[in-house]
């Protein structure tokens, strides 16, 4: 289908469908039915098979007309995109739609306190006792944990094997008694991470996904969706005023919750939007030094952009050159971060050992000065990224192991 | 605007690669580089004649092949790739586009025809090629058409039939034609840093020359913006062949019991490059794209080539060094792309420059208001 006859597609049925006056979860609902709450999802599982420029067309339509959309803020459409890769078609009805909906929150349960970076050294332990499986250990910086209803959770169900291939991939309710999870403040004062504590958790034996022993895969599949979305960064849904519609209300408050723990992920990109608008107001960019590193960051943000679209172009003609779009654009994201907050820096001078509200940019200047060094954290860390290129991409020569074997003989972490 | 090359760009490049594989290997290139002339005019021939290649971007009507920015950028880019010692730079590019961009009718149909065959070789006469806003300081019409002055450095002036010089005048700056052996006319050949590209001082001392029309300021930096983006294509594949090479020899060589390729240092060094060589790559490609259809952002060509000149030395820089002390020998080639990387760096301006001229275009095409967003 071409864009117009899309564009026409979705205008009609909005026409006779949307309306401001429904209750959210009651239009999300016809949104599924009518297969617009996913177009780029496959036409078997609740989409229509678009591609992203096929989709972007719905999304315009949906924005000129106001309609809200499916939910998407937060690690809901990590778990949702990883279960439609790896889920069985009864795990895919009973969680997809209400993901869509807005009805499910979703976290990540990946890192933990004795392995981040090395994940597939997980030593959460998930017993199948009684038909049930059974988890004990602790996650953290699980950003999100403390509103989810449900976890993608990665947990060791075989000791004795070597650590990928002991591990498995699990869908678990996070409202249960054996879940808990605590807020953790970060360095720039916000706390959209926790710990999560899992003491004899149940998740009952259909909930694992995938087959056991197959977590490490699926975990990989998960990590490079988390990767794309980082050089893609987010775009929190903007809404009418409450006055248009009930509806909107309902949205606004959902989005409130929902984007509660991402107020500040503007910042940690960098703000490169405040960059020009800055050195203008202050007056730095009649400074030489200054106009020099806006450049650079021009040049490094353009760059990453159109690598990232000519990537994507490539991959949509099936051309077989192997292009690494996620690494590279993570690790972009990363240096395009630090180049803004340097530039950031430059351009306010002493002003900025300020912060608050009453500093540059009502606060968001300093947010940004200390949100930035998330983003080189965050979803596996440059030095990670930069090993999977190196190795992967470029078929570098693997490092040497010492930890192959038995997990249960690896050198830990003492916790 | 297209946004990718299609098949048949992709087959155009294959078909110009072919042929430079065999006919700019990196012996070839050691033998031109050490000759005077710098060029095997066989080869520049066939290269004219059988591939077609001189007039890729001149408009039919001049007996060119009439393909644009794009087509150009790749026949460049395999150049660079392959190191091509010939006068396609000078004389296609620099001379082709000051003619089309400032050459009356007449003087178009009268000359462009012989650079897109081939049939003579030309070279544009620049007294800077740091910046297009000191252009025509050493250089200038003292009568209507007598030409003085002196230009430090001219690619392939040593090899050129007809000098395309630029000159200023009460009036702008002017083009002009010089034959090649015209009285008061000297050509020196200067020691290049860079061996692969021939460059020459030449001075003009009340040379009769011929006006064949006017670069003004808009046409100047057109000019320069269609070099540059040609220039930065040529440098990235350069950049590509020193990436691929140094990735390669990473892999085979031992030290410690181990290819130096498992070391962790040399791996983040390696995928760093790849970013920028990937993230330069598009921004070249995209100049081109966007000067074919005349669209997009102003500064399209300064970033590109303010990219190239960082990513190719940056390659150039890590071909050396992770190759050790083989990597600092005349016999090994590194050193060949090495120079060309870095005499590159600074033709047609530094990455410095076109970064301040970028600035410059952006606050321009945003207006001198303050605080207003872009
Ligand atoms: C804001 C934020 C949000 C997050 N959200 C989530 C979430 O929702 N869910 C979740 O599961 N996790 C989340 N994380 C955790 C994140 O994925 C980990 O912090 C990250 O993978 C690093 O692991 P680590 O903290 O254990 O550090 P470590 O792995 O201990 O790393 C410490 C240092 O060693 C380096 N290092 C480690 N291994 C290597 C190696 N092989 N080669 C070279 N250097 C190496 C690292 O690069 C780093 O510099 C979040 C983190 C942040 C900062």
């Amino acid at each position: 289908m071409n864009h117009d006859e899309i564009r026409k597609e979705v205008s009609d049925w909005l026409d006779a469908n949307w309306s401001a006056d429904r209750a959210l979860i009651e239009w999300r609902n016809i949104l599924l039915e009518g297969g617009w709450a996913a177009p780029n999802w496959p036409e078997d599982c609740f989409g229509r098979g678009y591609d992203a420029e096929q989709a972007a067309v719905v999304s315009d339509v949906f924005a000129e007309k106001g309609a809200v959309g499916a939910a998407q803020v937060g690690p809901r459409r990590l778990a949702a995109e990883t279960i439609l890769v790896h889920g069985s078609d009864d795990q895919k009805k009973r969680y997809l739609p209400p993901i869509l909906t807005g009805e499910h929150a979703w976290c990540q349960l990946f890192s933990e306190p004795g392995s981040g970076s090395d994940l597939a050294g997980a030593s959460t332990k998930a017993e199948l006792l009684d038909g049930q499986w059974i988890i004990n250990g602790q996650k953290v910086w699980n950003t999100s944990a403390h509103h989810a209803d449900f976890g993608i959770l990665v947990a060791r169900t075989d000791w004795d094997l070597p650590k990928h291939q002991g591990l498995s991939y699990f869908l678990i309710n996070m409202r249960q008694p054996g879940v808990e999870a605590r807020p953790l403040k970060q360095m720039n004062g916000h706390a959209s991470f926790n710990e999560v504590f899992m003491t004899d958790a149940i998740v009952p034996a259909e909930d694992l996904m995938g087959g056991e022993g197959n977590g490490w895969a699926i975990a990989t599949t998960t990590l490079s969706i988390e990767r794309q979305g980082f050089a893609r960064g987010r775009t929190p849904t903007v809404s009418r005023t409450a006055e248009e519609g009930p509806i909107y209300q309902e949205f606004a408050a959902e989005l409130e919750i929902a984007n509660e723990p991402y107020t500040w992920y503007p910042q940690r990109e960098g703000r490169v939007d405040l960059v020009l608008p800055r050195a203008k107001e202050t007056g730095a960019i009649k400074d030489p030094a200054v106009r020099q590193e806006i450049a650079r960051l021009i040049c490094l943000s353009s760059g990453a952009r159109l690598a990232a679209a000519s990537a994507a172009a490539q991959r949509k003609s099936g051309s077989n050159e192997v292009i690494p779009a996620g690494s590279i654009g993570k690790l972009g994201a990363s240096i395009i971060a630090r180049q803004a907050a340097h530039v950031h820096t430059m351009i306010s001078g002493s002003d900025a050992m300020l912060s608050g509200q009453e500093s540059a940019a009502k606060g968001m200047i300093a947010e940004t000065l200390i949100s930035v060094p998330a983003i080189s954290i965050a979803g596996g860390t440059d030095e990670i990224q930069r090993n999977i290129i190196s190795e992967r991409v470029l078929g570098m020569p693997k490092e040497q192991r010492s930890d192959t074997g038995p997990f249960r003989d690896i050198k830990r972490n003492v916790t | 605007m297209q946004t990718m090359y299609t098949e048949e760009q992709e087959q155009f490049r294959e078909v110009v690669a072919r042929f430079l594989r065999v006919k700019s290997t990196a012996g070839d290139v050691r033998q031109l580089m050490a000759s005077s002339e710098g060029y095997d005019v066989a080869v520049w021939r066939q290269l004219c004649g059988e591939v077609g290649l001189a007039g890729t971007h001149i408009p039919e009507e001049y007996g060119g092949a009439g393909f644009g920015p794009v087509e150009l950028g790749i026949v460049s880019e395999e150049m660079g790739r392959y190191l091509y010692c010939g006068p396609f730079f000078a004389s296609s590019v620099m001379a082709g586009y000051a003619l089309l961009n400032g050459a009356t009718e007449s003087y178009k149909s009268a000359i462009l025809p012989d650079i897109a065959s081939g049939a003579k070789i030309a070279t544009l006469v620049l007294d800077n090629l740091n910046n297009p806003g000191e252009v025509g300081a050493a250089l200038k019409a003292t009568k209507e058409h007598v030409v003085s002055g002196i230009a430090s450095i001219v690619v392939d002036a040593h090899i050129a039939d007809l000098l395309i010089v630029a000159a200023s005048t009460p009036d702008g700056l002017g083009l002009y034609l010089v034959n090649a052996g015209s009285e008061g006319l000297s050509i020196t050949p200067q020691e290049a840093l860079d061996p692969t590209r021939k460059l020459s001082r030449v001075s003009l001392s009340e040379v009769r020359a011929e006006r064949i029309g006017w670069l003004t300021e808009s046409l100047l930096n057109q000019t320069w913006d269609q070099i540059c983006s040609v220039l930065a294509h040529e440098m990235i594949g350069g950049a590509q062949h020193l990436f691929e090479s140094t990735l390669e020899y990473t892999k085979v060589r031992v030290q410690f019991g181990r290819p130096i390729g498992s070391f962790q240092a040399l791996k983040h060094r390696c995928a760093d490059l790849l970013m920028e060589l990937e993230f330069a790559k598009a921004a070249i490609h995209h100049a081109a794209f966007c000067l074919a259809a005349s669209e997009g952002e102003p500064y399209v060509a300064s970033m590109a080539k303010a990219m190239a000149s960082d990513t190719y030395m940056e390659a150039a820089r890590a071909g050396v060094q992770l190759r050790g002390g083989i990597g600092f020998t005349w016999e090994e080639d590194t050193h060949l792309w090495y120079k060309r990387a870095k005499s590159s760096e600074v033709f047609m301006g530094s990455a410095h420059m076109h970064r301040e001229r970028m600035m410059t275009m952006i606050e321009r095409a945003s207006g001198h208001d303050t605080g207003e967003q872009p």
